[in-house]
């Protein structure tokens, strides 16, 4: 039975910002590579405290150091996240990380590791965890609308099944989610290439095609000037070619299925940005599924519909990804990480209409609490964009 | 039962959606945009998720999947035949 969106609610955590999660996360968030240790051991200590460790955050600038910073930042102002511990190793980026959380009024504390040590550090910042931990513990879920979820999107090793069957299943979710005023994200800027003028036709303004040819282009020119080939076996990967996807064209106008037939692009996003507006928006990203998915979830997304042909197992720390799979040797071999078996819409089995209400079913069991496959398989894959070396 | 799937009618190619095609194998298509079925023999093995032509190709043709370019071909294809890289290339990058 199709579900009726305008009228559909979920139980989530409304914070201090007014914005809705699906998750209740106390995360112990290292501002740099030094503090993974630390986070890792308070995580430890603390019950329900989840350490989201990473590579990076030293002597990086300019841009890249910006972008650095408006992730962790957004990560944890996400509204899946109840409150933030920030480590890291002096006192000064760790404030600053922890500043740009607190403007969402989130309870957050920041530790800086010199002058203290790992050992006093892991103590005071586990004191920290447990308070919020305990305070997160007796948040209690609230209805609200649909329109309060939003809702990202990347497809990963992909196949020709995703472009008939799991990516038009997005399309015809997000086509029935727009006109409910929610806030829908997609990106992977390069797998654009070839499809790029479909994308522009569907943009609301000049101006908003006018960013988005600009985002295209400057990827362009990033390809172009480090290329060694015509990247096969990169782009498409090799998954994507064993699963019989052939040039990157092919892979675009299987992936732009996703923004379906219906919804507009209402803005565009560099990366890691949040949208001041509801609507479809692009984000600048890069289509490798970890980086995409960190830059979605920092972005303030709070559920990810996530297609895959040949098997992608990603997950996220924070945010739920929805896998849904068409191809049913994938289904067969890999179901445990298939939340969404659309593999019937190839048989002539299942109509694009129902597979898209079986998504958006799956969407609100999840935002209502539902572990997905690769939450209940422990994925946790973090991984921040570069956009250079370091200094 | 559907063996394979066109986007459209236009489309120079269609994708297997079944395990275990064999040369030789009769094959059911339905074209999804126009809803209509179509029957083809397969020329070769074709894994599932894996392209057959059906529409013939000389080198340096265009190839249309979803009624769009997806690329030229390098070798001649016949209808039926497994159609993917070494055939057919990106024409960008």
């Amino acid at each position: 039975m199709a579900i009726d969106l305008a009228n559909a609610t979920f139980r989530g955590y409304r914070r201090e910002n007014g914005r809705v999660g699906v998750r209740n996360h106390v995360i112990v968030l290292p501002v740099d590579d030094l503090s993974n240790a630390a986070c890792e051991a308070v995580a430890n200590n603390i019950k329900g405290a989840m350490a989201i460790p990473h590579p990076y955050g030293r002597l990086q600038f300019g841009a890249d150091l910006d972008l650095h910073f408006r992730t962790l930042i957004g990560t944890g102002a996400n509204p899946n996240v109840a409150a933030v511990v920030v480590i890291g190793i002096e006192e000064g980026w760790t404030g600053r990380v922890v500043d740009g959380i607190a403007a969402t009024g989130k309870p957050v504390a920041g530790y800086g590791i010199e002058m203290h040590g790992d050992h006093e550090t892991i103590m005071r910042a586990s004191r920290s965890a447990r308070e919020f931990v305990q305070a997160a513990s007796e948040t209690v879920r609230e209805e609200a609308p649909v329109a309060e979820l939003w809702v990202s999107t990347k497809c990963g090793e992909s196949d020709t099944t995703s472009g008939c069957g799991s990516n038009p299943t997005v399309g015809n979710a997000f086509d029935k989610l727009y006109p409910t005023g929610a806030t829908l994200l997609f990106g992977e800027t390069t797998e654009i290439t070839g499809g790029e003028h479909l994308v522009a036709e569907r943009c609301r303004t000049p101006e908003v095609r006018a960013r988005f040819m600009h985002m295209f282009d400057r990827y362009q020119e990033v390809v172009e000037r480090h290329k060694t080939s015509d990247l096969s076996e990169s782009q498409p990967t090799k998954g994507n070619i064993a699963g019989g996807l052939t040039t990157i064209e092919e892979k675009a106008l299987g992936n732009i299925q996703k923004i379906g037939r219906k919804c507009m692009v209402d803005g565009v996003l560099d990366k890691a940005e949040t949208p001041d507006g509801t609507g479809l928006w692009f984000m600048d990203s890069s289509s490798a599924a970890a980086e995409m998915v960190t830059l979605c979830a920092a972005a303030g997304f709070t559920v990810h519909f996530f297609p895959t042909g040949q098997g992608n197992i990603i997950g996220n720390p924070i945010l739920p990804n929805i896998k849904l799979c068409a191809n049913p040797r994938t289904v067969r071999t890999m179901g445990e990480h298939v939340d969404v078996d659309v593999s019937g819409l190839l048989r002539r089995e299942m109509t694009p209409d129902e597979a898209g209400d079986a998504l958006l079913e799956m969407m609100i069991r999840t935002a209502n609490g539902r572990l997905t496959a690769a939450e209940a398989l422990g994925h946790r894959e973090f991984v921040l964009t570069r956009l250079y070396e370091s200094a | 039962m559907i063996d394979f799937v066109v986007h459209d009618e236009d489309d120079s190619v269609g994708v297997v959606v079944v395990e275990g095609v064999e040369a030789g194998a009769e094959l059911t298509g339905w074209i999804m945009d126009q809803d209509r079925e179509i029957a083809f023999r397969a020329a070769g093995d074709i894994p599932i998720g894996h392209k057959l032509a059906i529409k013939p190709m000389k080198t340096g043709d265009t190839v249309i999947k979803y009624g769009v370019d997806i690329g030229r071909t390098v070798a001649d294809i016949a209808v039926g035949e497994h159609a993917h890289v070494h055939n057919i290339k990106t024409k960008r990058w």
